[in-house]
């Protein structure tokens, strides 16, 4: 299982980044890991909730169908009318909701129990949504504006004349390199942060407890399961603002690209 | 003595995001007790703020695990 369980009277071996790897069936390029089959689980049951959700609605909602509304309103009103106003937010919310119940559960899988492994902390997946967004963001402000129409668009309004050819290049970069980097990476930083400090408290207080050398030792292993504790619901209220942010982002860039003026 | 030159890297970059998610948050704090009925409202712009000032943090973090 983890090398840190069996390496005993060696010394305290602190997680490292080779933790996140975690293959189930064979090994190297073609690994099937830990996170893929959790992807998959992820989509059988998010379909499946929403599935018996829509089943047999009725205008007053018992408990199932009240959660699924909350879940679809907040993405409906607090994201997209919100953001994208109510003329033009329809067509976009598949995509926003899709993303927000994808992140939010594979966020969440890594403080449930016996699952304690969030999918996006592998940088692949994080890459894999904001490739979407990507290209749904581009391809929008393509087809609303035209392609020349649409670069012309991303020059903002109103810059005298010797500093615009500077202020279009950042433009460009904003648009074609900066937004998805640091989307993709906001993501992936804060699930493998969080990862990687609840390894941290709970390896540790698990090494203290059972390897510590003196009683005092093996009786502070406790501030450091408390501690382990107290990062998981922090941990449970960071995974769940990181699938709103992405969300919101996602939103907002749409917005920019189907906007008018500017 | 004994350590890791990213870890230092690491803690100099945290101070300017940890700033800034003060700042956001104490203009969030400002414009609520200015007005009550807009915390609704405010609170969308508080939480993106405080998730694009975060994230250069976590960049910090990660590329001081991997570098």
């Amino acid at each position: 299982m983890s090398p840190h369980v069996l390496a005993a009277g060696e010394g305290f071996v602190p997680p490292s980044v080779g933790d996140f790897w975690q293959p189930l069936i064979g090994d190297g390029a073609l690994a099937v890991t830990r996170s893929m089959f959790l992807i998959v689980i992820s989509v059988v049951l998010i379909y499946g909730f929403l599935a018996l959700v829509t089943k047999n609605m009725s205008v007053v909602p018992g408990k199932l169908q009240y959660a699924g509304e909350g879940v679809y309103g907040f993405v409906r009103n607090s994201i997209a009318i919100d953001v994208l106003g109510k003329k033009e937010f329809l067509p976009f919310l598949p995509l926003l909701l899709t993303q927000f119940t994808l992140i939010l559960l594979n966020n969440w899988f890594g403080v449930i129990p016996f699952i304690q492994f969030p999918t996006f902390s592998r940088i692949g997946f994080a890459i894999a949504v904001t490739l979407i967004t990507y290209v749904v963001y581009h391809a929008v402000g393509i087809r609303r504006k035209g392609v020349a129409g649409y670069f012309k668009g991303l020059m903002p309004p109103g810059i005298p004349g010797w500093i615009a050819p500077f202020v279009y290049l950042l433009e460009l970069m904003t648009f074609f390199i900066t937004r998805p980097l640091t989307l993709g990476m906001r993501l992936f930083a804060n699930m493998f942060a969080g990862h990687m400090l609840l390894l941290v408290f709970i390896l540790g207080g698990e090494y203290m407890l059972l390897h510590g050398s003196n009683l005092f030792i093996q009786a502070s292993s406790v501030g450091a399961f408390a501690m382990g504790l107290v990062m998981t619901f922090f941990e449970i209220l960071v995974q769940f603002l990181q699938a709103y942010v992405f969300v919101l982002l996602t939103a907002l860039y749409i917005a920019g690209s189907l906007a008018d003026e500017h | 003595m004994e350590g890791n030159l990213n870890v230092i890297g690491y803690g100099l970059a945290a101070i300017g995001p940890a700033i800034a998610v003060g700042l956001i948050f104490a203009a969030y704090i400002n414009g609520t007790a200015r007005q009550p009925e807009s915390r609704g409202m405010l609170q969308p712009i508080a939480i993106l703020g405080f998730a694009l000032a975060e994230a250069l943090a976590l960049f910090g973090l990660v590329l001081a695990f991997i570098l």
